[in-house]
């Protein structure tokens, strides 16, 4: 497997004159291409950070960051980003919303006008897989939490980013919705095989969902555990109430509960 | 679907309490301003005060009609600066406020200039337009701009630089560019603050004309309500009083109209207090 995205020794302090916070520090990991991983930490142990260092929305204090072969010098224009907060666009449509990243995105916004039917069909398919069917003209404001976010997952998904940023995107949500969403995100991640950053605090999500669960320490942030999650895909619910994903989660929060103490 | 929606129109009926009829909300305003002539009349009538002092309303309105033809013509005038002073701040409102609100430098360069013009009296501004431009239209259009210009600059501003940071996030990951950003999402978000400054701004345009009419004109509302009140003809300088809140009225209605229409989006809340039990 190649890697696609390799952070080497990258340390993030904020602050320009170098005594603001140091979010990260000497923070290697890599993701291969297609692979799903899961960062996990206690709270305020700059998981947000290393999102946007990895897509270069934050240039890095030290070290090197290397996405796609090329070193990040500048916001990535291959990603796909939904955070807990679905930020949808209250003015437009459900449709309209998720169809945002085809105006913007080349070379789709140049083809977005002569092939509108090709890509609105793309965008309700889409919808229709998180179970949004029905709801494409609706605004934001009517819809529940739960499908807010769905649908911002599926504008993190309608360009076809090789790279998917997820920052804790269910973390608002109620177990059930929750869960029903992890099906959904499943799905897709085995339909289009993207690379993935999923951060969250939520193991047993961790567990369900990834490839490989990063552990990270309090501030500032390393890499203290790197644990493979050995299930067959694709994953059932019932699998995380299993022995193997119970061991897991609980070995996951040890580790978690160290780095607390540490702290 | 686990998720249910309620729709107003789903919601149980109730049997609506008469404060909360919709015909008696509509006509409630005219009530209440047909009360407050009733009360001045009563008052003037009962305490006998003099009518060049503080005319009745039944004055007021024998000599706006009386008068009607050169109330018209200066209403007409008054209307045609504040409407042309009101569009020049609509526009370097939107570009000042998209200028300053998308980027910190300019705020941060612009914003205490702009901070001190605005705290500058525009009635002492008029005096020296007078000198630069003679007596007529041109000082009243300027002087509307400079006191409507401030808040819709300001308000769009404010619209534009408090666009949420993940929002900026997914932008920049996607590789907009600021003009993208502008137009795909400081623009749209910003525009009910700038249907909200629309409505403060049209009523002070008109406190601009006035005051640069009043001060050196010979045509307008402003000068009508001079000449009117240095003739003594109180009852008539009141009825051009009357006529500007009419204008007033109008122009704010406009634009709540539109501003109705434009960004329904972001009133759903006041709206569904306002129209459902």
């Amino acid at each position: 497997m190649k890697k696609f995205v390799d952070l080497d020794h990258v340390s993030l302090r904020y602050g320009e004159d170098g005594d603001g916070t140091l979010a990260l520090e000497d923070m290697s990991m890599h993701v291969d291409s297609g692979e799903f991983v899961a960062v996990v930490g206690p709270s305020g142990c700059g998981k947000s950070t290393l999102m946007k260092v990895v897509t270069g929305l934050w240039p890095a204090s030290a070290g090197a960051v290397i996405v796609n072969a090329r070193e990040v010098d500048r916001p990535l224009i291959f990603t796909g980003m939904a955070f807990q907060n679905p930020t949808l666009l209250p003015w437009r449509t459900t449709l309209d919303n998720v169809m945002l990243p085809l105006e913007i995105v080349k070379p789709h916004s140049q083809k977005l006008k002569r092939e509108r039917a090709m890509y609105e069909t793309k965008a309700r398919d889409l919808l229709a897989l998180v179970g949004l069917k029905g709801f494409e003209d609706k605004f934001p404001w009517q819809l529940s939490g739960g499908m807010q976010q769905r649908a911002s997952i599926c504008r993190a998904l309608i360009h076809e980013p090789s790279l998917l940023m997820l920052d804790e995107p269910f973390g608002a949500l109620d177990m059930f919705t929750r869960e029903e969403l992890w099906l959904a995100l499943q799905d897709i991640w085995l339909a289009r095989r993207p690379t993935v950053i999923f951060v969250t605090h939520d193991l047993r999500e961790a567990v369900f969902l990834a490839d490989r669960v990063l552990v990270m320490s309090a501030r500032p942030g390393r890499i203290i555990a790197n644990k493979t999650v050995d299930l067959p895909r694709p994953r059932k619910l019932s699998m995380t109430y299993e022995p193997y994903a119970v061991g897991m989660v609980q070995e996951l929060r040890d580790h978690i509960n160290d780095a607390r103490e540490a702290a | 679907m686990t998720e249910i929606m309620i729709s107003p129109a789903t919601r149980p009926q109730r049997r609506r309490p008469f404060s909360r009829n919709k015909v008696f909300r509509k006509v409630l305003p005219w009530l209440v301003v047909i009360a407050i002539f009733l009360f001045w009349q009563m008052a003037v009538t009962a305490f006998k005060i003099e009518e060049f002092v503080l005319p009745g309303p039944a004055a007021i309105f024998k000599a706006g009609f009386q008068w009607y033809g050169p109330l018209l013509d200066n209403a007409w005038q008054t209307f045609m600066t504040t409407a042309i002073g009101f569009l020049f701040a609509i526009l370097f409102g939107l570009i000042g406020g998209v200028a300053i609100g998308s980027s910190s430098l300019m705020y941060d360069g612009f914003y205490p200039a702009l901070v001190g013009f605005n705290t500058i009296p525009k009635v002492a501004v008029v005096p020296i337009l007078i000198i630069w431009f003679g007596i007529g239209s041109v000082p009243a259009i300027i002087t509307a701009f400079m006191l409507s210009f401030f808040p819709i600059l300001v308000n769009v501003a404010t619209g534009i630089a408090t666009v949420e940071p993940e929002m900026q996030d997914v932008l920049r990951a996607l590789g907009a560019s600021r003009w993208q950003m502008i137009t795909k999402v400081g623009l749209p978000r910003s525009m009910p603050y700038f249907f909200a400054s629309l409505k403060v701004a049209i009523t002070v345009a008109f406190v601009g004309s006035i005051i640069a009419e009043t001060v050196g004109s010979n045509k307008g509302i402003g000068n009508f309500m001079l000449v009117a009140s240095s003739r003594f003809e109180v009852p008539l300088a009141f009825a051009g009083l009357l006529v500007t809140s009419i204008m007033g009225i109008i122009m704010y209605a406009i634009a709540s109209v539109i501003e109705r229409r434009m960004t329904g989006w972001a009133m759903r809340g006041s709206g569904g207090a306002t129209f459902s039990p």
